[in-house]
């Protein structure tokens, strides 16, 4: 054993050994390194000191640097850390920082080796003591130790004592109890001469400050005097630092602050103090306005410094400041508005917020276009930021600034032109919400909608297709106000729309059979009204001759369908034959259909251009662009097709007849195929409406069912149905090829009850695999009640409710003071609750919940180390007793109830600690660790118990210390 | 506080990490890679802010400087000064400069320890302890002669490896 040990240490490769060999690379630095760490593991377990140091130090370094865990070691390290000899301590002290955790076991070993060295006379050892607390000191250390780290805290030696106040930080973080203990002499440590001293404790305070600023508004006088007097940088800083966090809670201290910092602005040389004292301004003290210009003009400066660093905390500044005083961003537009073409990525970033800062209903458009234009000349992620924030501003709070909506959607529509444009899902989100939320607006919708689709050079960016569906689904459901249904039609069937994925295609399907519903309608309505003989006279004679073209087409294309079996060929090769064939017939009929091609500016030439072969012609169109999508392999766009094509399989037949009998007008053929036109077209005329965002809220949770809460094992029950519905689809798909040529209502009928018989299979599977998400199966699905029962919505009111309330809203959300009134906007109750309600709600109950706690901690019962010390404690109420009676003096006139601020914990403490033996033991330590250090705890029980008392009497406490 | 301080060369090689909240160490790595991954991306001439919510949560920032082949990183919080974090890394590395008498990355190579010794000086569990470069000198000076003194005692029964590390 022994001569193991000499070997190693004689043959040990030390940490600059390891480092050397590593930048060698003889050997694979994965290799070397598994070859050192097998070392390591061997050596670390030497009984000799120097090897397991040497060792150790290697792991750190290792751990540290290629990030090997060194948890195995953790015991080795407790073990070296009795070494006596300092470089050994060093080390062990270092490793036990690197790796030690709250887990980590072996922590509970080292409490008396910490003690000892804490008490060291070796000043070095006490510091590397110190420094591994701070960064490892759990709840029983921080307790255990705390009266040596009193003690450290009045040293003489500077070096120990500054070390000491910055491991109090983490010790009141981890035992609030201790508190009670150190506080007094932090405090005391805050007014000695030696400013490294203050400096630290500065930093502590301003931690603690930030945490909970409430408890340390009774220190205000101290950092008051360290503010005034103190010509330290580092500690000015940190002391603007917590005044920035009291002043906004006592108003006479913002009071007396205000003129101290201005005059550091005014003095200053150190840009960082500078920067300091403008934040402070602008973020607490913005009430003052003399501050606020001072520090403006400060910030001016810094953003047309050279230094980009100082340009970028300037903009910063400004958007602090901005929400309060516009003002002062408005006065530097032009510096603004420049930086968004800055080389520095965060300052650009920076500028477009600023810009948003100032948009307001009256200069929304002008931004917009200047951003917009900056868009163009941007890299693509800049581009998409400046887009996603335009955006996104615009339709803050239901479009609150935007008042000409017509502008925003050519906008929207401009957006979307943007080579790098990547937010297409946000634009397609707002045209349909605008759509279905701004009535006036359709019109330009329709518009905007009709020049996406009709440019096919978009439908190549695959980034756009969202927009394009909406643009799509737009001009279907608003079709009433486009200009040229016609020219819609052929956009949405154009051949280039293969391009888009199937769901989206399956939108342009749907919509061009609202649009042919559409044109159906009106022509059926302009007869009606017009009937005048000589118009359909003309037209009689032409019918039989069209009906054949149309035939000789439809049978071209039955026969182009009959051989090719592959779907993708045949939609490709379709579409150009239907073109073909469609120009064959406008040559054909020459005159009129240019006409309703060209023509078609005013309401008075639309209402011309629905001829009866116009619409024939439409129907064909249609039908020969959607019969080869009916054998496409999505579900979505076939079911689409096959309703379209449908409809028109029963609608074609009738055409002619009945225009020719329509004179007699009173056929019943004529009335069934109005009839179903009818239908069929009051069917897609009902208006969609938005849908609040609560809206699902409002469905009550039928009895007996239960709602599971986690859904994680949902993701295995979806991962298999994956599989086998695809499968099913693709069955399905081959049964369409093989039945190409067969007529389409045979077709049906053979090919569903394979697929169905399947599905009902696959789905008895599942439901036998994950019973947990279905209804009770012992429920028929006959004994559902249908989706839409009016007796059901006879009982419930909330449908009608909720119509009453948007009509309320629709009233109450005019705004007439405007020059161009501002169209309707329709909102709904539950628009509001993600932007505003939501966190709000969500912060109350967080609150209240921290004030539980801060209650709960005030019976906190004292652990056994604090009645341990007893003694301590009582000298330290003793101590502040003692200031109590010299500032009672000053005090005592105008407040029974709060006398002095610092030393209400203590006495309230002495309560505690009566109340403490009845309630023992039954509260963890976690609670302390919420509980803020000093007071919080107490102190603001007592705020928040009496509350408007406290607030009244706490007031005149600050100006009386101030004075 | 200061949440972190990292030294990383221009290749990626992490030189320095430390740590003032505990984090497990492939968490470490990690976080090293992503600061690396955005710093790498900056060009010359530009501030020396990086976007460090994304990396390291909320109430984060960080500054970098950069010298030659290393890029020296603070990370802190609210708590902190940007300007003052920045004169931070120069007390930093003006220390280490007077250390080793013009630093260059070999020197924060080859020696580790007292990379460490001399961050502590300067940061102790998150705080600014010191921002005199001289005094840290003088503080780690007195911790090196500490550190061969005590390792003169083991000359005796030691002497090879005392030898080798000469």
């Amino acid at each position: 054993m022994a001569g193991f040990s000499v070997m190693d240490t004689l043959f040990q490769r030390t940490l600059d050994d390891l480092i050397k060999g590593l930048r060698l690379q003889l050997m694979g630095e994965s290799a070397f390194l598994s070859k050192a760490l097998d070392e390591i593991r061997r050596e670390a377990k030497s009984t000799d000191p120097d090897t397991k140091s040497a060792a150790l130090l290697k792991l750190t370094y290792l751990s540290s640097l290629h990030f090997y865990d060194m948890s195995f070691a953790a015991f080795h390290v407790v073990e070296l850390l009795s070494s006596t000899r300092f470089s050994h301590k060093k080390i062990a002290y270092h490793a036990a920082s690197h790796s030690f955790d709250d887990s980590t076991p072996v922590l509970v070993l080292i409490t008396n080796q910490l003690r000892k060295d804490l008490t060291s006379t070796n000043e070095f050892e006490v510091s590397l003591a110190l420094e591994c607390l701070s960064r490892i000191a759990t709840v029983d250390l921080a307790r255990d130790l705390t009266p040596e780290i009193f003690t450290l805290l009045a040293s003489s030696k500077v070096f120990v004592r500054k070390k000491a106040i910055g491991v109090v930080l983490r010790v009141f973080d981890r035992y609030p109890d201790s508190v009670r203990v150190c506080f007094k002499r932090l405090v005391e440590n805050l007014e000695t001469s030696d400013s490294q001293v203050v400096s630290v404790a500065v930093g502590v305070f301003c931690e603690l400050a930030l945490r909970d600023p409430t408890s340390y508004l009774p220190l205000a006088p101290e950092f008051y005097k360290i503010l005034v007097d103190s010509k330290n940088n580092w500690v000015l800083i940190k002391v603007l630092k917590i005044f920035a966090k009291l002043a906004p809670l006592e108003p006479r201290l913002a009071k007396r602050v205000v003129e101290p910092v201005c005059e550091h602005i005014r003095r200053t040389g150190a840009k960082s103090l500078l920067f300091e004292c403008i934040r402070t301004v602008v973020s607490s003290l913005s009430d003052y306005e003399h501050a606020v210009k001072l520090a403006v003009v400060k910030i001016r400066e810094m953003l047309v410094d050279d230094d980009p660093n100082l340009k970028y905390l300037g903009l910063q500044a400004l958007s602090v400041v901005a929400p309060k005083h516009l003002w002062a961003v408005l006065e530097n537009k032009e510096v603004v508005i420049k930086s968004l073409s800055d080389v520095d990525p965060n300052i650009k970033l920076e500028s477009l917020r600023l810009v948003m800062a100032m948009v307001s209903e009256s200069n929304v458009a002008e931004i917009s276009r200047v951003l917009v234009n900056y868009a163009l000349k941007s890299d693509p992620e800049f581009c998409n930021l400046i887009l996603g924030s335009i955006l996104s501003t615009c339709c803050r709070n239901v479009y609150e600034i935007i008042i000409d909506f017509d502008w925003y959607v050519s906008l929207l529509g401009e957006m979307s032109r943007i080579p790098h444009c990547q937010k297409g899902e946000e634009i397609e989100k707002q045209l349909i919400d605008i759509g279905m939320r701004v009535k006036d607006v359709r019109p330009e919708l329709v518009r905007v909608s009709r020049d996406l689709l009709i440019d096919p050079a978009l439908l190549g960016n695959p980034f756009l297709h969202r927009i394009l569906s909406a643009a799509a689904w737009l001009s279907g459901e608003y079709v009433e106000f486009s200009v040229n249904p016609f020219e819609l039609m052929e956009a949405l069937l154009q051949p280039r729309t293969s391009l888009l994925p199937p769901l989206l295609k399956a939108i342009y399907i749907q919509s061009a059979f609202k649009v042919l519903i559409f044109c159906l309608n009106s022509y059926l309505l302009l007869r009606g009204d017009a009937a005048s003989s000589s118009y359909s006279d003309k037209l009689v004679p032409d019918v039989p001759g069209l009906f054949s073209e149309r035939d000789s087409v439809g049978c071209s294309d039955l026969a182009s369908c009959d051989a090719p079996v592959e779907a993708e060929l045949d939609e490709g090769f379709n579409p150009r034959d239907l073109n073909q064939s469609f120009g064959g017939l406008s040559v054909e009929y020459g005159g009129e259909e240019t006409s309703t091609c060209g023509q078609a500016s005013a309401s008075a030439s639309l209402k011309d251009s629905f001829t009866h072969e116009s619409i024939t012609n439409l129907l064909n169109r249609v039908e020969l662009a959607v019969v080869p999508l009916t054998r496409s392999y999505d579900v979505e766009i076939v079911e689409r097709a096959r309703n379209v094509h449908c409809f028109i399989e029963l609608i074609k037949p009738q055409m002619p007849d009945c225009l020719v009998q329509k004179e007699e007008s009173s056929d019943t053929e004529e009335a069934e195929a109005s009839k179903i036109i009818k239908l069929m077209h009051d069917a897609f005329s009902n208006d969609l409406g938005p849908i609040s965002v609560s809206a699902q809220e409002r469905v009550s949770v039928p009895d007996g069912l239960v709602l599971v809460e986690n859904l994680e094992d949902l993701e295995t029950i979806c991962g298999d149905v994956q599989l086998p519905s695809l499968n099913s689809f693709s069955h399905g798909s081959s049964h369409f090829e093989e039945m190409a040529g067969v007529s389409i209502p045979i077709f049906q009928s053979k090919e569903e009850p394979g697929p169905s018989n399947e599905c009902t299979s696959l789905l008895a599977e599942h439901r036998k695999q994950h019973g947990l998400y279905y209804l009770p199966s012992e429920k028929k699905d006959g004994d559902y009640p249908p989706a839409n029962d009016p007796q059901l919505q006879a009982n419930s009111n909330d449908d009608e409710d909720l119509a009453k309330l948007t009509e309320q809203l629709l009233v109450s959300k005019k705004k007439p003071n405007h020059a161009k009134p501002r169209p309707v906007v329709v909102k709904l109750d539950g628009d509001q609750v993600p932007i505003a309600a939501g966190p709000h709600s969500q912060e109350d109950l967080l609150s209240g919940t921290v004030r539980d706690v801060l209650l709960g901690s005030e019976t906190k019962p004292t652990t056994r180390s604090s009645t341990k010390r007893k003694g301590k404690e009582k000298l330290n109420v003793d101590s502040t007793t003692e200031s109590k009676e010299n500032l009672g003096d000053v005090e005592k006139q105008d407040q029974g109830n709060s006398s002095t601020r610092k030393s209400k914990p203590h006495t309230h403490s002495k309560g505690r600690r009566h109340r403490s033996p009845g309630k023992k033991g039954d509260e963890g330590e976690e609670n302390c660790q919420k509980a803020k250090p000093k007071s919080s705890g107490r102190h603001k029980a007592r705020q928040r118990a009496d509350a408007p008392l406290n607030v009244v009497s706490q007031t005149p406490v600050i100006p009386d210390f101030l004075l | 506080m200061i949440r972190a301080v990292m030294v990383i060369n221009t290749q990626g090689k992490p030189r320095l990490a430390k740590f003032y909240e505990f984090q497990p160490v492939e968490k470490q790595q990690e976080l090293i890679r992503s600061v690396y991954g955005v710093l790498s991306s900056r060009a010359e001439n530009v501030s020396n802010f990086l976007d460090a919510e994304s990396i390291f949560g909320p109430d984060t920032r960080l500054v970098y400087k950069h010298f030659a082949t290393l890029y020296f990183v603070f990370v802190f919080d609210s708590s902190e000064n940007e300007l003052a974090m920045l004169d931070l890394i120069q007390v930093f590395v003006e220390t280490l400069d007077k250390c080793f008498k013009n630093v260059c990355e070999l020197d924060v190579v080859l020696n580790y320890s007292k990379l460490h010794t001399v961050l502590d000086e300067i940061i102790f569990g998150g705080q600014v302890l010191e921002t005199s470069s001289t005094e840290v000198l003088k503080a780690v000076e007195e911790i090196s002669k500490l550190e061969t003194a005590s390792n003169a005692i083991s000359l005796v029964p030691k002497s090879v490896s005392s030898w080798r590390s000469r």
